[in-house]
């Protein structure tokens, strides 16, 4: 009975440190600043999405999520004060828009063209191995020829005699 | 003779011209935005002798700053005048070692009118940047490089960096990393004042 009392306490304890540790943060968890953080890539600290960078600069923009949430913005709202604060470089994804779009049409355009030479590549070559085995193979259509030219041939040979 | 040619002699089918001329435009265009990109990156900071008016800008200023009674300040409007452009953050630590310096240096030119401090606040978050003019009392025009468009046009590698700008709006001298003292700040104001 005495163990289950402490269990209770120490249940009761834990959980009134998260809460106070939530409110502390002004009732924005962790795993909410890192879910949009995770968009974002500090100009700073090129390479290294903001949720796992751990400089001073990234830190404090992690905080400005979080202020932003307790605020009240919506995830677009967060990003698009960054895009306008600090370019739209900082999306992890490139707005769908102007020169962006190049990154979105390019890629896959290179890759479709590099398939359609590929194919149109082999599909030659196949042709080409196919013909000279064709070629090979079928020698009595350039063997009469070849009969035909040598026996003309001695015949002239014959005629000048 | 014609009648024994081999049956495959039907014209070849390639990749059509117009294809063709589309796919090595495209390539061409690839590679040059590439090497463009790349010979940006390589470029460095803008140097001494280098023109500022392709690069005019409008900056706005942090909440209780102003230069001339307006809370924005754009490059061309400070022709005539020595510019002085210092880049900075709240989260760089060596910008803490010449805050003090700089703002002496503004404290003694500010009566003349003859000589401006700008501070560009670089990727920076608005409460700690707010902080930190605070905390090092700092009076000088003062605003966020916002979309970081000026560092951009500056193509500064880091904070601080600061540049001085003479009357004609070209960069004279460029200070990478902090200064070691007022008197260094005001030796480079003094010779462009002096022309």
């Amino acid at each position: 009975m005495k163990k289950t009392y402490i269990f209770l306490l120490i249940i009761i304890f834990l959980s009134l440190f998260a809460v106070s540790t939530v409110a502390a943060q002004g009732g924005v968890t962790d795993d909410r600043v890192n879910e949009i953080a995770s968009q974002l890539f500090c100009p700073v600290c090129e390479n290294t999405p903001l949720d796992v960078c751990e400089t001073q600069a990234c830190k404090q923009w992690r905080e400005l999520i979080r202020l932003k949430i307790s605020e009240g913005s919506t995830e677009a709202e967060i990003k698009q004060y960054f895009v306008d604060n600090y370019g739209a470089r900082v999306l992890s994804e490139p707005p769908r828009e102007g020169f962006s779009l190049l990154v979105y049409f390019v890629p896959p355009l290179i890759i479709l063209i590099g398939a359609v030479i590929l194919f149109r590549a082999l599909r030659r070559w196949k042709t080409e191995d196919e013909d000279a085995v064709e070629m090979g193979a079928g020698p009595t259509s350039t063997s009469d020829a070849d009969d035909d030219y040598i026996a003309r041939l001695e015949e002239e040979m014959l005629k000048r005699d | 003779m014609t009648e024994n040619m081999p049956e495959n002699t039907a014209p070849k089918r390639g990749v059509p011209l117009w294809a063709q001329i589309t796919i090595w435009t495209v390539l061409v265009a690839l590679l040059v935005v590439v090497f463009m990109g790349l010979q940006r990156a390589q470029e460095g900071n803008v140097q001494a002798g280098a023109e500022t008016g392709e690069f005019d800008f409008t900056m706005p200023l942090f909440e209780g700053y102003h230069y001339e009674n307006v809370d924005e300040v754009s490059l061309t409007s400070l022709r005539g005048k020595v510019v002085v452009l210092n880049f900075w953050a709240s989260w760089c630590v060596t910008c803490k070692d010449e805050a003090v310096e700089l703002e002496e240096a503004w404290r003694y030119y500010q009566p003349g009118g003859e000589v401006v401090f700008l501070g560009v606040d670089y990727v920076d978050t608005e409460p700690e940047a707010l902080e930190y003019l605070e905390t090092y009392d700092i009076t000088y025009p003062n605003g966020p490089d916002m979309g970081t468009k000026i560092s951009q046009a500056f193509r500064i590698q880091g904070v601080p960096e600061t540049y001085f700008l003479d009357r004609e709006g070209v960069v004279r001298h460029v200070q990478l990393g902090p200064f070691r003292s007022t008197e260094q700040i005001m030796a480079e104001i003094d010779k462009l004042l002096a022309e």
